[in-house]
């Protein structure tokens, strides 16, 4: 792929995150950024690609190293990341609709639509 | 090998994985929707990561399915091996992190980022062949030297400013700033550096450029991240989280990897609208955020009204009295809720407060907390319902309906003095109109402390607010008791 098509998807993608990211609910912004930081792990591809060959080079050697090396903080991310995401979302509940003591707070029953 | 472009499956597969993580953040605009977000963010990982291990299995011409040779197989148990390990630190770090201290933990994730691009980017640098970015002649092209340069840079950033955060978060270090003399000078020149050795790399592919380049770029995360206070944290991590991803986009630029493109943009960009969200909602400039000092010493200015004025105190009979009797209460949660862990407390209290026929609200501040939406997953895990939680701008014109604002752990958050005093630090914060409510109750634990932004807080002496002065977790339990009664 050349420079110019790069950066165009590039460029489409900032636009794409700047409203994806907008739409996010505020009560949402701490998943938001775990998710995020898990997401950013994509870059074990890089680490992978390092760590998948096998040169004859000293530097190619140390560069398999690097790249093992890169998967695992990759991978304490990955998992770390979407695992405590997940465990945040499932915490996030919405008002149990089954009839509480309403009585006098009806207008505490109301909620938001 | 020359350059060779990856084959097209392999290239339709990492953009799939690009919409992946576009719908996964997408999946958060509703927390109705959020998990299936999250699933689609799992599945973009492992579709990047099974193509990229896929395109590095030896395929014979003609055949279908990879064969590899006992080096490949020792290879690919090397990977898995790494990957079993960081995984299972990181999948036992998830589910045994407290919800108070996810500030840290993020902190410390994004770090981790930071670090794998280092990595990586040294990585691509040693072994130019193994990632097609290099000519004939072992020669790295320029441009992909630029690339790699930035991702370097921007890594070793945010790994060390990660780290500093991460100590300042978990308290492991002092949350007030470091002001070291003349840092300004300092970061310029540092950054004037890092930018001119970058350039000077298209023309020089000597190891010592990159080495310097790194080692500046670690340089500038630590000082640009020391001088900045406790108080403006929310900024810093959003800021950081923008970095991290703009890391995976260089990297992905160096790779021609649009997995790493799309997701580095889409990273990039939260980072730098949360901060941007969080600048406004503290009524601060990036700029001054970045130059720190903000919440060093108490301003001298202050003392005048530091002097000794007339508040009342209140009992926890008191408060469960008046809160019982109450028609509307909007409950402010701040920090100090976290520090006190007293969010589940809080939460049976509302549901006491319930049973009387009391409408129980949460109101949240955008930059209540460490992180942004920090409050927002204390009160989940404390299963408060989330159409109980009110941002700001949506509860603000309620106060004067309110027979008690109940601020626990918040201080700067409702200071008039943002409002009205044009010499205070927090002047044009937008803050909740406590003033505005019947009652006001205040947990605090002792009259002396002053929020993180060290200005004193004129809601303290007004004639209908009632300071109840106790640790906010004992505090809560015992209007609970109260409330029994």
């Amino acid at each position: 792929m050349d420079f110019i098509s790069i950066l165009s998807i590039f460029v489409l993608a900032c636009f794409v995150g700047y409203y994806v990211v907008w739409s996010v609910t505020p009560a949402l912004h701490t998943p938001l950024m775990a998710v995020t930081n898990a997401v950013s792990s994509v870059i074990v591809v890089g680490a992978l690609i390092a760590a998948a060959t096998s040169g004859l080079s000293a530097s190619a050697g140390v560069s398999k190293w690097l790249g093992l090396g890169a998967v695992v903080l990759a991978s304490v991310n990955i998992f770390g990341g979407f695992a405590v995401t997940a465990r945040m979302l499932a915490m996030y509940k919405k008002k149990e609709r089954a009839p509480s003591a309403a009585g006098a707070g009806s207008k505490a029953e109301g909620g938001k639509a | 090998m020359m350059e060779t472009a990856p084959p097209s499956w392999a290239m339709l597969s990492y953009l799939v994985s690009g919409v992946c993580f576009i719908l996964a953040l997408r999946g958060l605009s509703s927390p109705a929707t959020s998990r299936r977000g999250n699933r689609f963010g799992m599945a973009g990982m492992a579709l990047a990561v099974m193509t990229t291990l896929l395109l590095k299995a030896p395929v014979p011409a003609g055949d279908f399915l990879p064969q590899p040779t006992q080096a490949d197989l020792v290879t690919l148990g090397q990977i898995l091996a790494a990957i079993g390990f960081g995984g299972g630190i990181g999948f036992v770090t998830a589910r045994k992190i407290k919800m108070t201290d996810m500030p840290q933990l993020v902190a410390a994730f994004h770090s981790l980022v930071g670090m794998a691009a280092v990595l990586v980017g040294w990585a691509a640098y040693l072994n130019p062949e193994a990632f097609g970015i290099a000519g004939a002649d072992g020669i790295i092209h320029a441009q992909s030297r630029v690339e790699m340069g930035l991702g370097i840079a921007i890594g070793a950033t945010t790994f060390s400013g990660s780290i500093i955060a991460f100590l300042k978060l978990a308290g492991k270090m002092s949350g007030s700033p470091i002001m070291i003399p003349a840092r300004h000078v300092i970061n310029l020149g540092t950054l004037l550096g890092i930018i001119g050795l970058v350039g000077y790399f298209t023309q020089d592919q000597g190891l010592w450029v990159i080495a310097v380049v790194t080692a500046l770029s670690f340089l500038i995360g630590f000082l640009l991240i020391i001088p900045i206070g406790g108080a403006d944290m929310p900024v810093v991590v959003s800021m950081l989280n923008s970095y991290s991803g703009w890391a995976a986009a260089a990297m992905g630029f160096t790779l021609h990897n649009t997995a790493m493109i799309i997701t580095g943009a889409l990273v990039g960009s939260s980072g730098a609208i949360l901060s941007y969200i969080m600048c406004k909602a503290m009524n601060r400039s990036f700029l001054s955020v970045i130059a720190g000092g903000f919440g060093a010493a108490p301003e001298a200015g202050g003392g005048a009204a530091r002097e000794q004025r007339p508040w009342k105190r209140g009992s926890a009979e008191d408060a469960a009295f008046l809160l019982k009797e109450a028609e509307n209460v909007i409950i402010i949660p701040g920090y100090g809720m976290a520090v006190a862990q007293a969010q589940h407390v809080l939460r049976e209290m509302g549901d006491q407060l319930k049973k009387h026929g009391v409408n129980v609200k949460y109101a949240i501040h955008p930059v209540a907390g460490r992180m942004p939406g920090h409050m927002n997953v204390l009160l989940a895990e404390a299963n408060v319902p989330y159409d109980e939680v009110f941002e700001l701008e949506d509860i603000n014109g309620e106060f004067a309906q309110a027979d008690v604002a109940f601020i626990i752990g918040a201080n700067d958050v409702v200071n008039p003095a943002a409002k009205t005093d044009k010499s205070s630090p927090i002047y044009g914060m937008p803050v909740f109109d406590v003033d505005k409510a019947k009652t006001v109750m205040f947990i605090k634990r002792s009259m002396g402390g002053v929020g993180y932004a060290g200005v004193d807080n004129d809601v303290f002496y007004m004639d209908q607010t009632m300071m109840l002065l106790a640790d906010a977790k004992k505090m809560v339990e015992d209007i609970i008791k109260a409330l029994a009664h």
